[in-house]
Formats: C-alpha cells, sequence, structure tokens
C-alpha cells in the first residue's frame, strides 16, 4: 500500500514538474491584433494572416471584438495594432496619442435587413436614414448591438442625424457581437444594421431579409492603427508595422481584393491610390 | 424539429472523424485545466491541512472566507484579473494579459477554495489518532502530513476532481483574460460561445458533448471511489 502510494506521489511529481516547465517554454513574441468581429467572421483574416506569417516569420495573435474594445485595448497597451471600422473614434485614438501610423485599409457597407413580411415598408429604401424613421415611428422591433462597436457607433450616428431618440417600447439594445444580434433580431422578428460580411455568412441560418441598402451614409471603411510604442516602449511596435505594410502592400491589398465571400467580393482595397 | 438532430448528427461527425481544429481546442482546454489544479493542489490542501490542525485565532474566519468564494461568478474573477494584468496595472509589464498562463493563473484563483474547502472536510474526517501515532512512532511532521493525506486520500480525490470540474467548464475566466485567440488561448468553452454566435450551433454542440461526458465520466468515477471507500474502511 505504501509503495503505491510512493510511486503515485513521484508520478504527480513529475506531471506537476512537466507542466511548470512547459509554461516556461517562451515563443517568438506575437504580434496581437485587436479587431472587430465583422473582419474575424467574414474569414477575411483566417485567410490573410497565413500569407503573412509565412512571408514574414511572425505569428498573430487575433482578439476579435467591437471597435470600442478594440481601441480600449490599444490605448491600454494589451495589444500591438488595431484593426477597426469608425473613423471618428479613430481620429480621436489618433490625437489622444493613444496610436500612430494610421492607414485606411479597405472598406465594405452596412445594410438594413428586417422581416420577409417588412411592416416598416422599407424595402427598396435607398436613404438609411428615411428607413430608421419609417422603423421608429412604426414602432418596429429594432435591434441594437448596444456595444459601443463600429457598427454600433455608426447606428448611433444614423439615430442622430434622423432626429429620432429610440425608446426601449421597441429598441432592444442586446450588447452583443453582430452574430449573436442577428440572431436575436431573427427570434424576434426584428430589424437590425449589420456590415455586409457578418450578413453573408449568417444569412441562410435567418429567415431575415436584406431590406436597404446602397446609401452613402452606409459606407463602412476599415483602417489599421499601430499603437503609439512611446506611451509602451515594450510593445511589438516593429511586428504592427511590418503587418501594416504587409496588408497595405500591392500583395496584401490584392488578395483583400480577392477575398470571396460565397462567391462574392466583400472588401474594397483603399490602401494604395492609383 | 429535425434541425436538434441535423445538427448532432454533424457534430458526432466531426468528433468520431477527427475535426484537426475541435480537438486541438479540447487538447487546449485541457492542459491549461489541468496545470491550473495541479499547481494549486499542494497549496491548498497544505492550507486546508495548516486551518484544521493549527487551530490558530481566525482559522475559522478563514475557513468561512474561502467557504464563501466556493460561489464567486468566474466573469468576476476574470475582470479581477484583468484589472490587475493589463499594461497600465499593477503587473502589467508582465504580459500575461491575453495569454494561457493568465487562463491558469485565473483558474488556480477559481479552483483553489474549492479544494481548501473540501479538502478541509476531507481532512476533518481523519482519525485524530492517526496523527498522534504517526508523530510518536517518530515520524517527520512532513511523513505525519502524507499519511493523514493518504488516510482521506479519496476524499481529497474527491475534491481535486470537483475542482477540475469547475475550471474545465468556466468560460468567464478565458474569455476576459484568455482573449479567445485562436489556436492559442480557444477553448472549449470560449469556443462554443464564438461557435454559437456565428450560428455554427454543430461545432458548438461537438463540443458540448465533449464537456458533457467528461462530467460524467467524472462523476462515475466519484461515485466509484467512493464505493471503494465504503468497502475499504
Amino acid at each position: 500500500m505504501k509503495c503505491w502510494c510512493g510511486s503515485m506521489m513521484n508520478k504527480l511529481l513529475l506531471v506537476i514538474l512537466i507542466c511548470i516547465i512547459g509554461t516556461g517554454i517562451v515563443q517568438a513574441e506575437p504580434i496581437r491584433l485587436a479587431t472587430t468581429t465583422s473582419t474575424e467572421n467574414s474569414g477575411l483574416l483566417k485567410v490573410l494572416i497565413p500569407y503573412f506569417e509565412k512571408q514574414t516569420g511572425n505569428v498573430v495573435h487575433v482578439l476579435s471584438v467591437g471597435t470600442g474594445q478594440a481601441l480600449r485595448m490599444g490605448q491600454d497597451g494589451n495589444v500591438d495594432v488595431v484593426l477597426v471600422h469608425a473613423p471618428t473614434a479613430e481620429m480621436r485614438f489618433v490625437d489622444a496619442g493613444f496610436g500612430l501610423n494610421r492607414r485606411s485599409l479597405m472598406y465594405n457597407d452596412f445594410v438594413i435587413v428586417g422581416p420577409t413580411d417588412d411592416p416598416a415598408n422599407i424595402h427598396g429604401e435607398n436613404n438609411a436614414v428615411r428607413s430608421l424613421q419609417k422603423i421608429a415611428r412604426g414602432k418596429n422591433l429594432f435591434v441594437s448591438r448596444g456595444d459601443d462597436s463600429g457598427t454600433h457607433k455608426k447606428e448611433l450616428q444614423l439615430w442622430k442625424k434622423a432626429k429620432w431618440i429610440p425608446d426601449l417600447s421597441w429598441y432592444r439594445e442586446v450588447g452583443q457581437g453582430m452574430g449573436r444580434a442577428l440572431q436575436i433580431a431573427d427570434e424576434l422578428n426584428a430589424y437590425t444594421i449589420t456590415d455586409r460580411g457578418t450578413w453573408l455568412v449568417m444569412r441562410a441560418k435567418l429567415s431575415l431579409k436584406l431590406l436597404a441598402e446602397g446609401d452613402a451614409e452606409l459606407y463602412n471603411p476599415y483602417s489599421i492603427i499601430a499603437v503609439n510604442p512611446a506611451r509602451y516602449p515594450s510593445i511589438n511596435y516593429l511586428g504592427a508595422m511590418s503587418l501594416i505594410a504587409w496588408l497595405t502592400s500591392v500583395e496584401g491589398q490584392n488578395r483583400i481584393r480577392n477575398f470571396r465571400l460565397q462567391g462574392q467580393p466583400l472588401f474594397i482595397p483603399t490602401a494604395i491610390k492609383n | 424539429m429535425n434541425g436538434l438532430l441535423l445538427t448532432t448528427q454533424q457534430a458526432l461527425q466531426l468528433l468520431l472523424y477527427g475535426d484537426a481544429e475541435l480537438w486541438s481546442i479540447v487538447l487546449l482546454s485541457f492542459s491549461v485545466s489541468l496545470k491550473a489544479i495541479l499547481l494549486t493542489t499542494p497549496v491548498a490542501l497544505l492550507l486546508a491541512f495548516g486551518l484544521h490542525h493549527g487551530n490558530f485565532p481566525g482559522s475559522r474566519f478563514i475557513l468561512a472566507f474561502f467557504n464563501s468564494l466556493l460561489s464567486v461568478p468566474t466573469v468576476v474573477v476574470g475582470l479581477f484579473l484583468y484589472v490587475l494584468l493589463t499594461r497600465q496595472g499593477p503587473f502589467g509589464d508582465l504580459k500575461l494579459l491575453f495569454t494561457q498562463s493568465a487562463m491558469v493563473i485565473g483558474q488556480m484563483f477559481l479552483c483553489f477554495p474549492v479544494l481548501v474547502a473540501l479538502g478541509y472536510a476531507a481532512i476533518q474526517s481523519a482519525d485524530r489518532r492517526v496523527w498522534e501515532t504517526a508523530r510518536t512512532l517518530g515520524a517527520p511532521r512532513w511523513f505525519a502530513i502524507l499519511t493523514i493525506f493518504y488516510e482521506v486520500r479519496f476524499g481529497l480525490l474527491a475534491a481535486v476532481l470537483t475542482g477540475f470540474g469547475r475550471v474545465i467548464s468556466e468560460v468567464g475566466i478565458s474569455m476576459m483574460v484568455g482573449g479567445n485567440i485562436m489556436g492559442y488561448t480557444r477553448n472549449i468553452t470560449t469556443a462554443i460561445a464564438l461557435e454559437t454566435s456565428k450560428g455554427e450551433f454543430a461545432q458548438g454542440i461537438a463540443l458540448g458533448l465533449v464537456l458533457l461526458s467528461l462530467a460524467f465520466l467524472l462523476t462515475a468515477f466519484l461515485s466509484y471511489i467512493q464505493s471503494k471507500k465504503r468497502v475499504t474502511t
């Protein structure tokens, strides 16, 4: 009996030792990229990043959150580079000295989706503000991301332009990512605003319908910004800049242009002007 | 609705045909949680022993404190750790946020009270004479402690398994301080949250099945050793 105990103890110690050693193994400094759920959910980064990693030998850790949280991570120095889509917030981020070398990367657009029977009658509407006014006037259910993401910021901006303060009798703030928000809108038979990428990924699983698109107001530009190394000397600034360089290079931009989601082009590159 | 049947079928296929991404997530979950439990166990059990045998002023209070921590919400631990580990926080220079180490530390926080409280209960059940006999026979302190631990090994094992069940199934800490980075800090529970948000229910259910079977195995194992305990004592 004692013998059994001893050998068990030895094994246990061995396992603990292995674990401690395992934790201590240090890898090459990864590049931490905070980005939005839209770039991750669409699968764009899954296609781009491996090319970059192969060519430069870097490792990229992708943290997929909302734009607000991504900028916050950059501000706190918890990531090296951010890829986001909220121009006003980005300017503030750069002006405050949190980030630098902001490069515009690409754009796609937002669309307004809603129940198939379209009670607010916005189908074919090409004015986003007017669509929202119609939804609000009829007190039709509307699902808002409510998570300070780029999509949420855009939505709030549109409500402001529509001169309408949503009230909670029909406005549902869910505080979740785009995919979840679309699912909730689907369950509630509600309207919502989404980036086109997530919509294309999700639409087969939803009974919602694309109702309004094509307004210049729904333009959705993405930028990439390095976190200011003066604030955090130990962050991986070189890595951040090499990622920015690659994504804005001819190859990176071509790969963005050639990215297809269900056969459809999704992002239009903007870094290189002809 | 046959939607549920269909997704479960897809889930089983993913599991059986060895979807590499899925199994790497499972592996990561186990590696992180095993590290957490193995690093915590010795310290927590020694503390439990100290609380029981030391009988110093305040030991009852400490025990009550750990008992109340049994039900601490994982997101609170996650938030607490996030604030500590963020680059501007007190431990920011360690660069631990969004790493597996951060997940291990968070899960250690989580299972520590479980191991102390349940370990204490197990040690309490040991016959006091074991300690006295071992000591009068000339055993050094550390050996007497090991003897007690050996006496109550089934209770201690139950404590460890319960702690493991708590950490392998938590999502709040892993999400907040791990960051759900693919291939690096994405574990079973954060992957389920992500796949659900993308509407990929099959992948989520497949991972859920892994957790469920683990729960069944742990429970079966626990009741097995408890029945064995009854026979031996």
